[in-house]
Protein backbone atom coordinates (compact mmCIF):
# COMPACT_ATOMS: atom_id res chain seq x y z
CA UNK A 1 0.00 0.00 0.00
CA UNK A 2 1.68 3.54 -1.05
CA UNK A 3 2.06 6.19 1.70
CA UNK A 4 0.90 8.87 -0.14
CA UNK A 5 -1.33 8.51 -3.50
CA UNK A 6 -2.79 11.74 -5.25
CA UNK A 7 -4.69 11.24 -8.40
CA UNK A 8 -5.55 14.06 -10.19
CA UNK A 9 -4.86 16.43 -7.38
CA UNK A 10 -5.75 19.75 -7.72
CA UNK A 11 -5.90 22.73 -5.24
CA UNK A 12 -6.73 26.48 -6.93
CA UNK A 13 -7.06 29.56 -4.36
CA UNK A 14 -9.16 32.40 -5.60
CA UNK A 15 -8.08 35.70 -5.15
CA UNK A 16 -9.72 39.08 -4.97
CA UNK A 17 -8.13 42.19 -5.66
CA UNK A 18 -9.38 45.69 -5.56
CA UNK A 19 -10.53 47.37 -1.85
CA UNK A 20 -12.81 45.99 0.29
CA UNK A 21 -14.88 49.07 0.68
CA UNK A 22 -15.72 49.41 -3.19
CA UNK A 23 -17.00 45.79 -3.82
CA UNK A 24 -18.02 46.69 -7.28
CA UNK A 25 -15.13 47.18 -8.43
CA UNK A 26 -13.49 43.86 -6.99
CA UNK A 27 -12.55 41.00 -9.09
CA UNK A 28 -12.23 37.39 -8.39
CA UNK A 29 -9.19 35.66 -10.05
CA UNK A 30 -8.29 31.76 -9.90
CA UNK A 31 -5.11 30.39 -8.82
CA UNK A 32 -4.28 26.75 -9.99
CA UNK A 33 -1.38 26.29 -7.29
CA UNK A 34 -1.02 22.79 -7.55
CA UNK A 35 -2.13 21.35 -10.99
CA UNK A 36 -4.24 17.68 -12.15
CA UNK A 37 -1.05 16.10 -9.97
CA UNK A 38 -0.80 12.14 -9.55
CA UNK A 39 2.21 10.49 -7.79
CA UNK A 40 2.16 7.08 -5.47
CA UNK A 41 5.11 7.20 -3.13
CA UNK A 42 5.66 3.88 -1.18
CA UNK A 43 7.04 2.77 1.99
CA UNK A 44 10.23 3.69 2.82
CA UNK A 45 10.69 5.67 -0.95
CA UNK A 46 12.92 8.92 -0.44
CA UNK A 47 11.33 11.23 -2.25
CA UNK A 48 12.53 14.89 -3.23
CA UNK A 49 9.46 17.50 -4.45
CA UNK A 50 11.40 20.05 -6.32
CA UNK A 51 10.27 23.22 -8.01
CA UNK A 52 10.60 27.04 -7.91
CA UNK A 53 9.00 29.25 -5.16
CA UNK A 54 5.23 29.43 -5.67
CA UNK A 55 5.20 26.17 -7.81
CA UNK A 56 2.90 24.65 -5.61
CA UNK A 57 5.37 22.17 -3.28
CA UNK A 58 3.71 23.50 0.44
CA UNK A 59 0.52 23.29 -1.28
CA UNK A 60 0.79 20.10 -1.95
CA UNK A 61 2.12 18.89 1.55
CA UNK A 62 -0.40 21.18 3.15
CA UNK A 63 -2.94 18.94 1.77
CA UNK A 64 -1.21 15.72 2.15
CA UNK A 65 -0.77 16.32 5.87
CA UNK A 66 -4.49 17.42 6.16
CA UNK A 67 -3.90 21.25 6.67
CA UNK A 68 -5.64 21.84 3.35
CA UNK A 69 -8.14 20.06 1.30
CA UNK A 70 -8.29 19.73 -2.20
CA UNK A 71 -10.27 21.59 -4.33
CA UNK A 72 -10.25 18.51 -6.73
CA UNK A 73 -8.68 14.67 -7.29
CA UNK A 74 -7.72 13.07 -4.09
CA UNK A 75 -4.98 12.20 -1.66
CA UNK A 76 -4.54 9.51 0.68
CA UNK A 77 -2.09 9.99 3.38
CA UNK A 78 -1.82 6.17 4.70
CA UNK A 79 -4.48 5.34 2.82
CA UNK A 80 -6.96 8.13 4.58
CA UNK A 81 -8.27 11.33 4.03
CA UNK A 82 -6.08 13.37 5.90
CA UNK A 83 -8.19 16.17 6.78
CA UNK A 84 -10.79 13.66 7.85
CA UNK A 85 -8.56 11.53 9.92
CA UNK A 86 -6.10 14.49 11.24
CA UNK A 87 -4.76 13.58 14.20
CA UNK A 88 -4.65 9.51 13.04
CA UNK A 89 -2.59 11.04 10.09
CA UNK A 90 -0.85 12.99 12.58
CA UNK A 91 0.83 10.35 15.17
CA UNK A 92 2.24 8.87 12.45
CA UNK A 93 3.87 11.52 10.68
CA UNK A 94 6.38 14.07 11.26
CA UNK A 95 6.53 17.69 10.05
CA UNK A 96 9.43 20.25 9.85
CA UNK A 97 8.34 23.92 8.27
CA UNK A 98 11.75 25.31 7.32
CA UNK A 99 9.85 28.67 7.73
CA UNK A 100 8.13 28.49 10.77
CA UNK A 101 9.06 27.08 14.32
CA UNK A 102 6.53 24.16 16.07
CA UNK A 103 8.60 24.52 19.17
CA UNK A 104 7.40 27.00 22.58
CA UNK A 105 9.79 29.57 21.76
CA UNK A 106 9.64 30.97 25.29
CA UNK A 107 10.87 27.38 26.76
CA UNK A 108 13.70 25.55 26.63
CA UNK A 109 14.08 23.19 23.64
CA UNK A 110 14.31 20.17 26.53
CA UNK A 111 10.40 21.54 27.85
CA UNK A 112 9.09 21.91 24.05
CA UNK A 113 10.46 17.77 23.80
CA UNK A 114 8.44 16.74 27.10
CA UNK A 115 5.58 18.81 25.57
CA UNK A 116 5.95 17.03 22.28
CA UNK A 117 5.75 13.56 23.77
CA UNK A 118 2.71 14.45 25.93
CA UNK A 119 0.72 15.80 23.14
CA UNK A 120 1.62 12.37 21.14
CA UNK A 121 0.85 10.69 24.31
CA UNK A 122 4.18 8.57 24.46
CA UNK A 123 5.46 6.54 27.21
CA UNK A 124 8.71 7.65 29.12
CA UNK A 125 10.17 4.31 28.27
CA UNK A 126 9.75 4.79 24.78
CA UNK A 127 10.51 8.48 24.27
CA UNK A 128 13.56 9.11 26.91
CA UNK A 129 15.92 6.71 25.01
CA UNK A 130 14.49 8.66 21.33
CA UNK A 131 15.79 11.50 22.94
CA UNK A 132 18.48 10.94 24.10
CA UNK A 133 19.49 9.05 20.93
CA UNK A 134 18.15 12.82 18.73
CA UNK A 135 20.30 14.64 21.93
CA UNK A 136 23.60 13.06 20.80
CA UNK A 137 23.03 12.51 16.86
CA UNK A 138 21.86 15.91 16.44
CA UNK A 139 24.29 17.40 19.13
CA UNK A 140 21.75 19.30 21.15
CA UNK A 141 23.41 18.95 24.57
CA UNK A 142 25.10 22.60 25.14
CA UNK A 143 21.81 24.44 24.26
CA UNK A 144 18.67 21.72 25.41
CA UNK A 145 18.09 23.59 28.71
CA UNK A 146 18.18 27.30 26.93
CA UNK A 147 15.22 28.98 25.42
CA UNK A 148 14.07 28.53 22.43
CA UNK A 149 14.34 32.31 21.39
CA UNK A 150 18.12 32.27 22.28
CA UNK A 151 19.22 29.58 19.54
CA UNK A 152 20.72 30.09 16.54
CA UNK A 153 19.06 29.12 13.08
CA UNK A 154 21.26 25.98 13.05
CA UNK A 155 20.78 25.31 16.41
CA UNK A 156 16.99 25.82 16.08
CA UNK A 157 16.65 23.43 13.31
CA UNK A 158 18.43 21.14 14.84
CA UNK A 159 15.42 21.00 17.42
CA UNK A 160 12.99 21.84 14.82
CA UNK A 161 14.04 18.47 13.39
CA UNK A 162 14.26 16.50 16.68
CA UNK A 163 10.85 17.87 17.97
CA UNK A 164 9.36 16.15 14.44
CA UNK A 165 11.26 13.08 14.41
CA UNK A 166 10.61 12.72 18.50
CA UNK A 167 7.46 10.50 18.26
CA UNK A 168 9.68 8.02 15.26
CA UNK A 169 7.10 8.87 12.53
CA UNK A 170 6.69 6.49 9.48
CA UNK A 171 6.38 9.76 7.10
CA UNK A 172 8.84 11.91 7.33
CA UNK A 173 8.01 15.51 5.45
CA UNK A 174 10.31 18.21 5.51
CA UNK A 175 9.08 21.34 3.94
CA UNK A 176 12.83 23.92 2.94
CA UNK A 177 14.52 22.10 5.89
CA UNK A 178 17.78 24.01 5.22
CA UNK A 179 16.72 26.93 3.85
CA UNK A 180 19.15 29.79 5.45
CA UNK A 181 21.20 27.41 7.00
CA UNK A 182 25.70 27.57 6.45
CA UNK A 183 27.39 24.55 4.08
CA UNK A 184 28.67 22.84 7.35
CA UNK A 185 25.24 22.71 9.29
CA UNK A 186 23.13 21.79 5.95
CA UNK A 187 25.62 18.96 5.58
CA UNK A 188 25.23 17.90 9.31
CA UNK A 189 21.80 17.39 9.35
CA UNK A 190 21.39 15.78 5.47
CA UNK A 191 23.96 13.00 6.92
CA UNK A 192 21.48 12.74 10.53
CA UNK A 193 18.58 12.36 8.14
CA UNK A 194 19.81 10.16 5.99
CA UNK A 195 20.87 7.65 9.09
CA UNK A 196 17.48 8.41 10.62
CA UNK A 197 15.26 7.54 7.93
CA UNK A 198 17.18 4.72 6.30
CA UNK A 199 17.64 2.82 9.98
CA UNK A 200 14.01 3.28 10.60
CA UNK A 201 12.90 2.40 7.04
CA UNK A 202 10.67 5.57 7.31
CA UNK A 203 9.48 7.37 4.22
CA UNK A 204 10.69 10.78 3.48
CA UNK A 205 9.09 13.70 1.41
CA UNK A 206 11.43 16.49 1.06
CA UNK A 207 10.33 19.52 -0.51
CA UNK A 208 13.35 21.84 -1.59
CA UNK A 209 14.34 24.18 -4.30
CA UNK A 210 17.90 22.87 -2.83
CA UNK A 211 19.75 20.74 -5.69
CA UNK A 212 22.37 19.50 -3.22
CA UNK A 213 19.38 18.27 -0.57
CA UNK A 214 17.68 16.08 -3.23
CA UNK A 215 21.35 14.77 -4.27
CA UNK A 216 22.28 13.40 -1.12
CA UNK A 217 18.99 12.63 0.21
CA UNK A 218 16.59 11.26 -2.23
CA UNK A 219 16.05 8.05 -4.60
CA UNK A 220 13.67 9.91 -6.32
CA UNK A 221 12.08 13.32 -7.72
CA UNK A 222 9.00 14.59 -8.24
CA UNK A 223 9.49 18.22 -10.25
CA UNK A 224 6.67 20.66 -10.28
CA UNK A 225 6.55 23.43 -12.76
CA UNK A 226 3.44 26.01 -12.65
CA UNK A 227 1.85 23.36 -10.07
CA UNK A 228 2.01 20.77 -12.56
CA UNK A 229 3.92 16.95 -11.95
CA UNK A 230 6.61 17.67 -15.63
CA UNK A 231 8.65 14.96 -14.13
CA UNK A 232 8.66 11.85 -12.08
CA UNK A 233 12.06 9.44 -11.84
CA UNK A 234 15.30 9.33 -10.51
CA UNK A 235 18.11 11.99 -10.92
CA UNK A 236 20.42 10.50 -13.38
CA UNK A 237 16.72 10.48 -15.47
CA UNK A 238 16.39 13.89 -14.99
CA UNK A 239 19.80 14.66 -16.34
CA UNK A 240 19.47 12.19 -18.99
CA UNK A 241 16.35 14.05 -20.10
CA UNK A 242 17.71 17.64 -20.01
CA UNK A 243 21.49 17.45 -19.89
CA UNK A 244 21.79 19.45 -16.47
CA UNK A 245 24.48 21.80 -18.04
CA UNK A 246 27.54 23.07 -15.87
CA UNK A 247 28.69 26.46 -16.62
CA UNK A 248 32.32 27.15 -17.34
CA UNK A 249 33.10 30.58 -16.80
CA UNK A 250 36.41 32.00 -18.64
CA UNK A 251 38.18 35.06 -17.54
CA UNK A 252 40.79 36.13 -20.44
CA UNK A 253 43.80 37.94 -20.17
CA UNK A 254 42.65 39.72 -23.47
CA UNK A 255 38.87 40.63 -24.45
CA UNK A 256 38.40 37.72 -27.30
CA UNK A 257 35.79 37.85 -29.88
CA UNK A 258 32.78 34.95 -28.74
CA UNK A 259 34.00 31.62 -27.97
CA UNK A 260 30.91 30.08 -29.64
CA UNK A 261 33.00 26.97 -31.65
CA UNK A 262 34.32 24.98 -29.06
CA UNK A 263 32.87 21.67 -29.43
CA UNK A 264 30.32 20.17 -26.95
CA UNK A 265 29.41 23.55 -25.49
CA UNK A 266 27.34 26.92 -26.03
CA UNK A 267 28.20 30.11 -25.49
CA UNK A 268 25.82 31.20 -22.96
CA UNK A 269 27.03 34.86 -22.17
CA UNK A 270 29.29 37.43 -23.16
CA UNK A 271 30.74 40.18 -20.75
CA UNK A 272 33.19 42.95 -20.63
CA UNK A 273 33.27 42.97 -24.13
CA UNK A 274 34.39 39.29 -24.12
CA UNK A 275 37.02 39.42 -21.53
CA UNK A 276 34.39 37.32 -19.30
CA UNK A 277 32.65 34.28 -21.75
CA UNK A 278 30.57 31.41 -20.45
CA UNK A 279 30.00 28.26 -21.58
CA UNK A 280 27.62 25.69 -20.82
CA UNK A 281 28.47 21.80 -21.59
CA UNK A 282 26.68 18.80 -20.42
CA UNK A 283 29.12 16.39 -18.59
CA UNK A 284 27.94 13.22 -20.46
CA UNK A 285 28.95 15.22 -23.90
CA UNK A 286 32.20 16.58 -23.33
CA UNK A 287 34.78 17.13 -19.88
CA UNK A 288 36.02 20.18 -18.15
CA UNK A 289 39.59 19.68 -19.14
CA UNK A 290 38.48 18.78 -22.46
CA UNK A 291 36.09 22.45 -23.02
CA UNK A 292 39.56 24.12 -20.62
CA UNK A 293 41.91 23.18 -23.60
CA UNK A 294 40.10 24.32 -26.36
CA UNK A 295 39.54 27.46 -24.80
CA UNK A 296 42.77 27.67 -23.91
CA UNK A 297 43.93 26.93 -27.52
CA UNK A 298 42.42 30.30 -29.14
CA UNK A 299 42.56 32.54 -26.09
CA UNK A 300 44.91 33.06 -22.78
CA UNK A 301 42.83 31.95 -19.55
CA UNK A 302 43.85 34.44 -16.59
CA UNK A 303 41.12 32.68 -14.51
CA UNK A 304 38.38 29.87 -14.20
CA UNK A 305 35.57 28.70 -12.09
CA UNK A 306 33.05 25.48 -13.18
CA UNK A 307 29.39 26.71 -12.25
CA UNK A 308 26.77 23.91 -10.87
CA UNK A 309 23.79 23.36 -12.25
CA UNK A 310 21.22 25.34 -10.92
CA UNK A 311 17.46 23.21 -9.59
CA UNK A 312 15.95 26.64 -11.50
CA UNK A 313 18.20 25.86 -14.82
CA UNK A 314 16.83 22.51 -14.45
CA UNK A 315 13.13 23.35 -14.14
CA UNK A 316 13.47 25.58 -16.45
CA UNK A 317 14.81 23.40 -19.58
CA UNK A 318 13.12 20.38 -18.30
CA UNK A 319 9.51 22.88 -18.85
CA UNK A 320 11.13 23.32 -22.25
CA UNK A 321 11.76 19.90 -22.97
CA UNK A 322 8.31 19.33 -22.17
CA UNK A 323 7.55 21.41 -24.79
CA UNK A 324 4.86 23.97 -23.08
CA UNK B 1 5.79 9.86 37.08
CA UNK B 2 4.20 6.10 37.77
CA UNK B 3 5.17 2.93 35.03
CA UNK B 4 7.31 4.16 32.66
CA UNK B 5 5.93 1.65 30.07
CA UNK B 6 2.55 3.54 30.55
CA UNK B 7 0.67 5.78 27.58
CA UNK B 8 0.30 8.90 29.69
CA UNK B 9 -3.58 9.85 29.73
CA UNK B 10 -4.85 12.76 28.11
CA UNK B 11 -5.17 14.42 31.72
CA UNK B 12 -1.24 13.92 32.09
CA UNK B 13 -0.64 15.23 28.97
CA UNK B 14 -2.89 18.22 29.52
CA UNK B 15 -1.13 18.44 33.11
CA UNK B 16 2.42 18.45 31.81
CA UNK B 17 1.60 21.66 29.61
CA UNK B 18 0.17 23.15 31.98
CA UNK B 19 2.47 23.44 34.51
CA UNK B 20 4.83 24.51 31.49
CA UNK B 21 3.10 27.36 30.93
CA UNK B 22 2.85 28.14 34.35
CA UNK B 23 6.81 28.19 34.96
CA UNK B 24 6.96 30.02 31.86
CA UNK B 25 5.04 32.49 33.05
CA UNK B 26 6.64 32.48 36.55
CA UNK B 27 9.83 33.27 35.01
CA UNK B 28 9.61 36.51 34.58
CA UNK B 29 8.18 37.80 38.09
CA UNK B 30 8.67 41.61 37.36
CA UNK B 31 6.70 41.70 34.23
CA UNK B 32 4.18 39.07 35.65
CA UNK B 33 3.55 41.47 38.21
CA UNK B 34 2.96 44.26 35.88
CA UNK B 35 0.88 42.72 33.33
CA UNK B 36 -1.39 41.23 36.87
CA UNK B 37 -1.64 44.77 38.18
CA UNK B 38 -2.56 46.02 34.22
CA UNK B 39 -5.08 43.25 34.36
CA UNK B 40 -6.68 44.23 37.71
CA UNK B 41 -6.52 48.00 36.82
CA UNK B 42 -8.46 47.69 33.42
CA UNK B 43 -11.20 46.18 35.56
CA UNK B 44 -11.11 48.76 38.33
CA UNK B 45 -11.89 51.82 35.74
CA UNK B 46 -14.61 49.96 34.64
CA UNK B 47 -15.91 49.84 38.18
CA UNK B 48 -14.86 53.15 38.99
CA UNK B 49 -17.11 54.07 35.59
CA UNK B 50 -20.43 52.02 37.78
CA UNK B 51 -20.13 54.28 40.74
CA UNK B 52 -19.85 57.18 38.66
CA UNK B 53 -22.61 56.78 37.01
CA UNK B 54 -24.41 55.70 40.27
CA UNK B 55 -23.10 58.52 42.04
CA UNK B 56 -25.35 60.98 39.31
CA UNK B 57 -28.51 58.68 39.57
CA UNK B 58 -29.18 57.07 42.28
CA UNK B 59 -31.09 54.55 40.96
CA UNK B 60 -30.69 53.15 37.38
CA UNK B 61 -33.28 50.88 35.54
CA UNK B 62 -34.07 49.33 39.00
CA UNK B 63 -30.83 48.99 40.05
CA UNK B 64 -28.82 51.06 43.17
CA UNK B 65 -25.71 51.33 43.18
CA UNK B 66 -25.34 48.52 46.03
CA UNK B 67 -26.98 46.34 43.39
CA UNK B 68 -24.64 47.17 40.57
CA UNK B 69 -21.92 46.75 42.55
CA UNK B 70 -23.43 42.84 43.05
CA UNK B 71 -24.00 42.69 39.31
CA UNK B 72 -20.40 43.75 38.25
CA UNK B 73 -18.81 41.88 41.03
CA UNK B 74 -20.52 38.30 39.01
CA UNK B 75 -19.90 39.95 35.87
CA UNK B 76 -16.52 40.78 36.38
CA UNK B 77 -15.33 37.67 38.00
CA UNK B 78 -17.04 35.20 35.37
CA UNK B 79 -14.97 37.80 32.35
CA UNK B 80 -11.79 36.87 34.72
CA UNK B 81 -11.91 33.31 34.64
CA UNK B 82 -13.33 33.44 31.13
CA UNK B 83 -9.89 35.63 29.75
CA UNK B 84 -7.34 33.57 32.02
CA UNK B 85 -8.83 30.30 30.10
CA UNK B 86 -9.68 31.38 26.87
CA UNK B 87 -8.30 34.61 25.98
CA UNK B 88 -5.80 33.58 24.03
CA UNK B 89 -8.60 32.60 21.19
CA UNK B 90 -8.10 36.42 20.26
CA UNK B 91 -4.76 35.73 18.94
CA UNK B 92 -5.89 33.32 16.19
CA UNK B 93 -5.58 36.01 13.77
CA UNK B 94 -1.77 35.67 14.38
CA UNK B 95 -1.75 31.97 14.49
CA UNK B 96 -3.21 31.99 10.98
CA UNK B 97 -0.66 34.93 9.83
CA UNK B 98 2.53 33.11 11.41
CA UNK B 99 1.56 29.81 10.24
CA UNK B 100 1.52 28.22 13.92
CA UNK B 101 -2.07 27.10 13.29
CA UNK B 102 -0.40 24.90 10.35
CA UNK B 103 2.06 23.31 12.55
CA UNK B 104 -0.77 22.45 14.99
CA UNK B 105 -2.73 20.82 12.91
CA UNK B 106 -0.01 18.22 11.92
CA UNK B 107 0.04 17.22 15.97
CA UNK B 108 -2.46 14.45 16.84
CA UNK B 109 -4.35 17.15 19.33
CA UNK B 110 -7.31 19.11 18.74
CA UNK B 111 -6.80 22.32 17.83
CA UNK B 112 -8.68 24.01 20.33
CA UNK B 113 -7.03 22.12 22.75
CA UNK B 114 -3.80 23.55 21.82
CA UNK B 115 -4.59 26.86 21.86
CA UNK B 116 -6.60 27.02 24.86
CA UNK B 117 -3.39 25.31 26.39
CA UNK B 118 -0.74 27.45 24.07
CA UNK B 119 -1.17 30.66 26.80
CA UNK B 120 -3.00 30.13 29.86
CA UNK B 121 -2.16 33.80 31.16
CA UNK B 122 -1.86 33.91 35.04
CA UNK B 123 -1.88 37.85 34.77
CA UNK B 124 -5.30 38.05 33.21
CA UNK B 125 -6.73 36.63 36.94
CA UNK B 126 -6.04 40.54 37.55
CA UNK B 127 -10.04 40.91 36.75
CA UNK B 128 -10.69 37.86 38.79
CA UNK B 129 -9.51 39.39 42.08
CA UNK B 130 -10.86 42.56 41.35
CA UNK B 131 -14.30 41.01 41.00
CA UNK B 132 -14.05 39.03 43.85
CA UNK B 133 -13.22 42.23 45.90
CA UNK B 134 -16.21 44.13 44.42
CA UNK B 135 -18.67 41.17 44.73
CA UNK B 136 -17.52 40.94 48.71
CA UNK B 137 -18.27 44.78 49.11
CA UNK B 138 -21.33 44.15 47.25
CA UNK B 139 -21.73 41.38 49.74
CA UNK B 140 -21.87 43.56 52.68
CA UNK B 141 -23.38 46.22 50.95
CA UNK B 142 -26.65 44.87 50.26
CA UNK B 143 -29.65 43.50 52.02
CA UNK B 144 -29.07 39.70 50.97
CA UNK B 145 -31.87 36.94 52.38
CA UNK B 146 -29.44 34.39 53.15
CA UNK B 147 -31.18 31.28 51.78
CA UNK B 148 -29.68 27.84 50.62
CA UNK B 149 -30.64 29.19 47.13
CA UNK B 150 -28.91 32.35 47.31
CA UNK B 151 -25.66 30.83 48.40
CA UNK B 152 -25.65 28.45 45.65
CA UNK B 153 -26.48 31.47 43.16
CA UNK B 154 -23.78 32.93 44.42
CA UNK B 155 -20.85 30.17 44.11
CA UNK B 156 -22.35 28.81 40.93
CA UNK B 157 -23.00 32.09 38.92
CA UNK B 158 -19.18 33.15 38.34
CA UNK B 159 -18.32 29.89 37.47
CA UNK B 160 -21.46 29.55 34.69
CA UNK B 161 -20.54 33.17 33.70
CA UNK B 162 -16.51 32.30 33.25
CA UNK B 163 -18.32 29.61 31.24
CA UNK B 164 -20.48 31.98 29.15
CA UNK B 165 -17.70 34.14 28.53
CA UNK B 166 -15.22 31.77 27.15
CA UNK B 167 -18.20 30.05 24.80
CA UNK B 168 -17.90 33.95 23.55
CA UNK B 169 -14.61 34.06 23.36
CA UNK B 170 -14.42 30.74 21.20
CA UNK B 171 -17.10 31.99 19.38
CA UNK B 172 -15.57 35.31 18.22
CA UNK B 173 -12.23 32.98 17.90
CA UNK B 174 -14.30 31.16 15.24
CA UNK B 175 -15.40 33.84 13.73
CA UNK B 176 -11.91 35.18 13.20
CA UNK B 177 -11.36 32.16 10.45
CA UNK B 178 -13.43 34.39 8.29
CA UNK B 179 -12.63 37.73 9.39
CA UNK B 180 -8.49 37.18 10.06
CA UNK B 181 -8.47 41.36 9.35
CA UNK B 182 -11.49 42.16 11.49
CA UNK B 183 -9.85 41.06 14.82
CA UNK B 184 -11.27 44.66 15.97
CA UNK B 185 -14.39 44.10 15.16
CA UNK B 186 -14.75 40.74 17.06
CA UNK B 187 -12.48 42.62 20.24
CA UNK B 188 -15.34 44.93 19.94
CA UNK B 189 -17.87 42.69 20.52
CA UNK B 190 -16.55 40.84 23.39
CA UNK B 191 -15.53 43.61 25.40
CA UNK B 192 -18.91 45.67 24.41
CA UNK B 193 -20.32 42.37 25.82
CA UNK B 194 -18.41 42.63 29.27
CA UNK B 195 -19.26 46.10 29.46
CA UNK B 196 -23.04 45.40 28.93
CA UNK B 197 -23.06 42.25 31.41
CA UNK B 198 -22.04 45.09 33.92
CA UNK B 199 -25.10 47.17 33.67
CA UNK B 200 -29.06 46.09 34.24
CA UNK B 201 -30.36 44.72 31.03
CA UNK B 202 -33.04 47.60 31.69
CA UNK B 203 -31.02 50.80 31.14
CA UNK B 204 -30.77 49.37 27.39
CA UNK B 205 -34.06 50.32 24.69
CA UNK B 206 -36.01 46.94 23.68
CA UNK B 207 -34.44 45.45 20.58
CA UNK B 208 -30.95 46.40 22.57
CA UNK B 209 -32.18 44.41 25.57
CA UNK B 210 -33.78 42.09 23.33
CA UNK B 211 -30.31 41.62 21.87
CA UNK B 212 -28.73 41.66 24.87
CA UNK B 213 -30.53 38.87 26.72
CA UNK B 214 -31.01 36.39 23.85
CA UNK B 215 -28.55 37.51 21.27
CA UNK B 216 -25.30 37.89 22.97
CA UNK B 217 -26.80 36.26 26.41
CA UNK B 218 -24.34 38.02 28.57
CA UNK B 219 -27.38 39.08 31.14
CA UNK B 220 -27.29 35.83 32.24
CA UNK B 221 -24.09 35.93 33.47
CA UNK B 222 -24.86 38.80 36.28
CA UNK B 223 -27.67 40.49 36.09
CA UNK B 224 -30.39 37.79 36.11
CA UNK B 225 -28.69 35.82 38.64
CA UNK B 226 -28.32 39.10 41.06
CA UNK B 227 -31.74 40.04 40.64
CA UNK B 228 -32.64 36.71 42.03
CA UNK B 229 -29.91 36.83 45.07
CA UNK B 230 -31.44 39.85 45.77
CA UNK B 231 -35.03 39.15 45.51
CA UNK B 232 -35.58 41.91 42.68
CA UNK B 233 -38.83 41.35 39.99
CA UNK B 234 -36.06 41.87 37.36
CA UNK B 235 -37.12 43.11 33.87
CA UNK B 236 -40.70 43.12 32.89
CA UNK B 237 -42.28 39.88 31.87
CA UNK B 238 -38.86 37.86 32.94
CA UNK B 239 -39.98 35.19 34.85
CA UNK B 240 -38.14 34.54 38.22
CA UNK B 241 -36.10 31.48 37.16
CA UNK B 242 -34.40 32.89 34.64
CA UNK B 243 -31.97 33.80 37.59
CA UNK B 244 -30.79 30.25 37.66
CA UNK B 245 -30.15 29.63 34.11
CA UNK B 246 -27.20 30.77 33.33
CA UNK B 247 -25.13 27.17 33.76
CA UNK B 248 -27.95 25.89 31.18
CA UNK B 249 -27.44 29.27 29.02
CA UNK B 250 -23.60 28.63 29.18
CA UNK B 251 -23.44 25.03 28.37
CA UNK B 252 -26.11 26.12 25.34
CA UNK B 253 -23.68 28.28 23.98
CA UNK B 254 -21.16 26.47 24.72
CA UNK B 255 -22.49 23.79 21.99
CA UNK B 256 -23.33 26.75 19.86
CA UNK B 257 -19.78 28.02 20.03
CA UNK B 258 -18.13 24.49 19.14
CA UNK B 259 -20.34 24.06 16.07
CA UNK B 260 -19.14 27.39 15.13
CA UNK B 261 -15.58 26.56 15.77
CA UNK B 262 -15.50 23.25 13.55
CA UNK B 263 -17.23 25.38 10.65
CA UNK B 264 -14.47 27.91 10.97
CA UNK B 265 -11.59 25.49 11.08
CA UNK B 266 -13.55 23.46 7.92
CA UNK B 267 -13.39 27.04 6.26
CA UNK B 268 -9.70 27.87 7.20
CA UNK B 269 -8.76 24.00 5.47
CA UNK B 270 -10.88 25.03 2.34
CA UNK B 271 -9.75 28.75 2.33
CA UNK B 272 -6.86 29.52 3.80
CA UNK B 273 -2.96 28.83 3.30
Amino acid sequence: MSVIEASHLTRSFSRRSGRAWQPRRRTRTTVRAVDDVSFAIGPGETVGYIGANGAGKSTTIKMTTGILVPTGGTVRTFGLEPVGHRTVVARRLGVVFGQRSQLWWDLPLRDSLELLAAIHRLPPARWRPREAELVERLELGEFLARPVRQLSLGQRMRGEVAAALLHEPELVVLDEPTVGLDVLSKERLRTFLRADVAARGATLLLATHDMDDVERLCGRLLVVDHGRLVYDGDIPGLVARVGARRVLVVDLVEPAPPLDAVPGTELVAVEGSGLRQRLAFSPSATTAAAVLAAVSAVAAVRDLSIEEPDIEDVVRRLYLSSGR
Amino acid sequence: MGDPAARPTTAAAYRIVLASRVRAQLQYPVSFTFDLAQSALTFAVGLLEVVAVFSNVTVLADLDLDAALLVYGLAASGFGIANAIAGQLDTIPTYIRAGTLETMLVRPQPVLAQILTSDITLRRLGSVVIGLGTLAVALARNQIAWTPGSVVLLVVTPLAAGLLFSALFLAAGAVQFWLVDAAEVTSAFLYGGNYAAGYSAGVFPLPLRLFVVFGVPVSFAAYLPAAAILGLPGPSGAPGWLGWAAPAVAVAVWFAAMRLWALGLRHYAGAGG
